[in-house]
């Protein structure tokens, strides 16, 4: 067993009457930040819900250029690299420095598989014409609308997407550190605050997927 | 949070849950549901959140505090969506009558 049971003496910063006070604030700090991201996505999904409201039809087009079993597994994908992050901080609360490593470098991994299959949707788009901008060549139905549904789908998955690669950079470093022999079962809080991060990208996705994939 | 260890055999039961609703929205989608296709897919992503918040997340077992954060996300998103489409869902009552 390659477990940390060295003694680490973590002593909590001066403002902390305990360790377990000080992960407390930790976990808020990033809940008060998750907070601020729903209200930067609410933004954009209120705009997706006006915009469907008023050309109702061209985003019923519009789900139907979208590749539904790209989609549905890339869902299933980002569902499973929230569970190996919910095991990657079990691992770490026990001190378990093995199946933290393994735990994270699946979760990153899965995080790259979906980008991958991202940019394979991206690109089909694009082969289609059905890019905004200077790049539409699409001449169908709702033409007009429908640049809007694609807008805001390349805006929605693309915010999503830079906040993915960002995830995937934090767990990289997290690895780095867990290498390091940085974390031991009394002091993991990075893994537990990256990890609620990671968690919020999932419920995201599981917004974002209906409403572009599944609605019409 | 605290020392809470979630147990392997929980974590993989809220992934084949998750796993699952992911299945039925996907197939439900499929299938002509008129004006509910949207309420439906609402509510199942809202039940994959609870999951993922309440367990993934260690909602169920952290102090209060942090699910009030969770809930303020939910309110405030609610004023948000609800303030623009009232606004946006009225308008048309106050166009002169014939059109």
């Amino acid at each position: 067993m390659a477990d940390i049971r060295v003694a680490y003496r973590h002593a909590p910063a001066p403002q902390f009457d305990d360790l377990v006070q000080q992960r407390e604030a930790a976990a808020l700090g990033m809940w008060v930040f998750l907070v601020t991201e729903v209200m930067l996505f609410g933004g954009l999904f209120t705009v997706y819900t006006v915009y469907r409201w008023l050309h109702h039809p061209a985003f019923v087009e519009g789900s139907r250029h979208m590749a539904l079993v790209a989609g549905a597994v890339n869902t299933a994908v980002l569902i499973a690299s929230s569970f190996t992050m919910a095991q990657a901080v079990q691992r770490a609360q026990r001190g378990l420095r093995r199946g933290l490593l393994g735990f994270l470098a699946s979760t990153a991994l899965l995080g790259v598989v979906f980008l991958g299959l991202k940019a394979y949707e991206y690109w089909s788009h694009y082969a289609e014409g059905l890019v905004p901008g200077a790049l539409w060549t699409y001449a169908g139905q709702h033409s007009g609308p429908l640049q809007a549904f694609f807008f805001l789908y390349f805006a929605m998955t693309g915010l999503h997407a830079v906040h993915l690669t960002v995830g995937i950079g934090l767990v990289t470093g997290l690895i780095v550190l867990a290498r390091r022999r940085r974390f031991t079962a009394a002091y993991h809080t990075p893994v537990e605050v990256i990890g609620l991060y990671w968690h919020l990208i999932d419920v995201i996705w599981v917004f974002l997927f209906p409403l572009f994939y599944l609605i019409g | 949070m605290a020392d809470r260890v979630i147990p392997t055999r929980t974590n993989l039961m809220v992934l084949i849950g998750l796993l699952a609703l992911t299945l039925a929205t996907t197939l439900i989608a499929r299938v002509d549901l008129g004006a509910w296709h949207l309420p439906v897919a609402l509510a199942i992503a809202a039940a994959k959140t609870l999951l993922i918040t309440l367990y993934f997340m260690h909602l169920r077992w952290s102090p209060g505090l942090l699910g009030l954060m969770a809930l303020g996300a939910v309110l405030w998103l609610a004023i948000l969506l609800g303030g623009s489409m009232d606004d946006y869902a009225t308008r048309v009552w106050l166009l002169p009558l014939g059109r």
